[in-house]
C-alpha cells in the first residue's frame, strides 16, 4: 500500500506545534485523517500551507451524519502538496446546535466558493467568511438541500408533480 | 411550361383567399427559434441544425440570440429552479405569435431528475405547444415536432394572437401554469438591503436596464 510514514509526519509535526490541535486521527487505506477541533482550523491549516508546503485546497466539503448523530456535521478539507505530491485529509466536527468553523479562504481563496456550496447544502456557518451566502440554490429557498432530513422531491410546489 | 401558361391562363385576376391561410403559411415557413439550450438537449438540437439534419429546411433559418427577434423557443434541457424565472422573462420578451418547443424529457416532465433543484416539466412555467419525449430525442424527432408545430400553426386564427406588453405578459395568469417571476417579497427586501448597502446583489434581481419600460 501507499507509504503513509510522511503523512503520518506531519500529524507529529502538529502534535509538535500544538498538542491540540490533534484531537485524533484514522490511518486507513494510505490515506491520514486528522480530526481538528473547530476552533484549531484556522492556525492549522495556515500553518500546513505556510510550513509544510500545502498549497492547493483541493476539496473543502460538509457531509451529514444523520440527525441523531450528536456531532451531526463533519466538514472534510482535502489538502494537496503541490510540491511533495502528498494528500492529507483534515475533518472538523460540529454539532447541530452551533454549526459554526472558522473560515480558511484567508488560506486558500478557494475555500470561498466551496465554503458558500457546504453553507447552501448543509447549514454551516464560517465565521467571518467575505460573502457567505448560496451559491447553487436560488437565493429564497427554504432549507438546506443536502441534509439527511431534507426530502428528495422538497417541499415548493415547482418540484412536486 | 405548359402547364404552367394553362394554369396561369384559366386563373382570374384577383383571387379570394382566407387570411388566416396566408398569415398562417408565412408564419408556419419562417419560424425562426430562440436559443434556449439548457443541457444535453441542446447537443441534440446542434445536430439537428447542422448538416445532416438541416433545420432550416423547415425555415427555421437561424436561431436569434435575442428573443425579440425569436417565434419558437425550443426548451431544450432540465429547468432548474434557479433558472425558472430567467426562462419565464425570455419568454415574456418574445413578441407574439410565439410558440414553445419542449424538447425532451427533463423540459417535459423533470425527466429522470424528480428532485428539489429541477422544475418538474417547464409548462408550469410557459404554456407548451409541442412536447418531444426521448433522453435526449433524436434530432428526427425535432425536425418532426417542428412540422407538427407548423401543422398547428395552420389550424390557428389570426385573432387569436396579438402582442401584449411585456409587464402584462409576466403577471399573466396563464391556465395550467404557475406564476414564477418578480415582484416576490424577498426580491423587494433584497432590493432595500443592497440601497442600504448591506448586502450585494444576488443573481435573481434584474439589472437597471432590464427593468425599463417595454415597448
Amino acid at each position: 500500500m501507499a507509504d503513509t510514514a510522511t503523512l503520518l509526519g506531519y500529524v507529529e509535526k502538529l502534535k509538535a506545534e500544538n498538542p491540540e490541535w490533534v484531537a485524533n486521527f484514522a490511518e486507513t487505506f494510505g490515506e491520514v485523517t486528522i480530526f481538528v477541533p473547530r476552533e484549531a482550523i484556522s492556525g492549522v491549516c495556515a500553518v500546513l500551507k505556510a510550513a509544510h508546503g500545502f498549497d492547493m485546497l483541493a476539496d473543502l466539503c460538509g457531509a451529514d451524519r444523520g440527525p441523531e448523530e450528536d456531532p451531526r456535521f463533519e466538514v472534510n478539507y482535502h489538502l494537496l502538496g503541490t510540491g511533495h505530491h502528498q494528500r492529507l485529509r483534515l475533518k472538523v466536527l460540529l454539532s447541530e446546535d452551533d454549526p459554526h468553523v472558522e473560515t480558511v479562504s484567508n488560506v486558500w481563496k478557494t475555500a470561498d466558493w466551496h465554503e458558500r456550496e457546504t453553507f447552501d447544502m448543509f447549514g454551516v456557518i464560517f465565521d467571518n467568511h467575505p460573502d457567505l451566502r448560496r451559491i447553487l440554490l436560488p437565493s429564497d429557498f427554504d432549507g438546506h438541500a443536502l441534509r439527511k432530513d431534507y426530502p428528495l422531491r422538497g417541499y415548493e410546489p415547482y418540484s412536486l408533480s | 411550361m405548359g402547364l404552367e401558361n394553362t394554369l396561369w391562363e384559366s386563373l382570374p385576376d384577383v383571387v379570394t383567399v382566407k387570411l388566416d391561410a396566408v398569415i398562417n403559411w408565412a408564419r408556419k415557413s419562417s419560424i425562426w427559434p430562440a436559443t434556449f439550450g439548457l443541457a444535453c438537449c441542446a447537443i441534440e438540437m446542434m445536430n439537428t441544425v447542422s448538416s445532416r439534419h438541416d433545420l432550416s429546411r423547415f425555415g427555421a433559418e437561424t436561431f436569434r440570440a435575442s428573443p425579440r427577434q425569436a417565434d419558437v423557443m425550443i426548451v431544450s434541457g432540465r429547468v432548474s429552479r434557479k433558472m425558472a424565472p430567467v426562462l419565464r422573462r425570455i419568454y415574456d420578451q418574445m413578441p407574439e405569435p410565439k410558440w414553445v418547443i419542449s424538447m425532451g424529457a427533463c423540459a417535459t416532465s423533470g425527466g429522470v431528475f424528480d428532485n428539489y433543484a429541477i422544475v418538474q416539466g417547464v409548462d408550469k412555467i410557459v404554456p407548451v405547444d409541442i412536447y418531444i419525449p426521448g433522453c435526449p430525442p433524436r434530432p428526427e424527432m425535432l425536425v418532426h415536432a417542428i412540422m407538427m408545430l407548423q401543422d398547428k400553426i395552420m389550424k390557428e386564427s389570426v385573432k387569436d394572437r396579438y402582442d401584449t406588453f411585456e409587464e402584462e405578459s409576466r403577471k399573466s395568469i396563464v391556465p395550467g401554469t404557475l406564476p414564477v417571476t418578480e415582484g416576490t417579497a424577498l426580491e423587494k427586501e433584497t432590493e432595500i438591503e443592497v440601497a442600504q448597502n448591506k448586502v450585494s446583489r444576488p443573481y435573481t434581481i434584474p439589472s437597471r436596464h432590464e427593468r425599463r419600460k417595454s415597448s
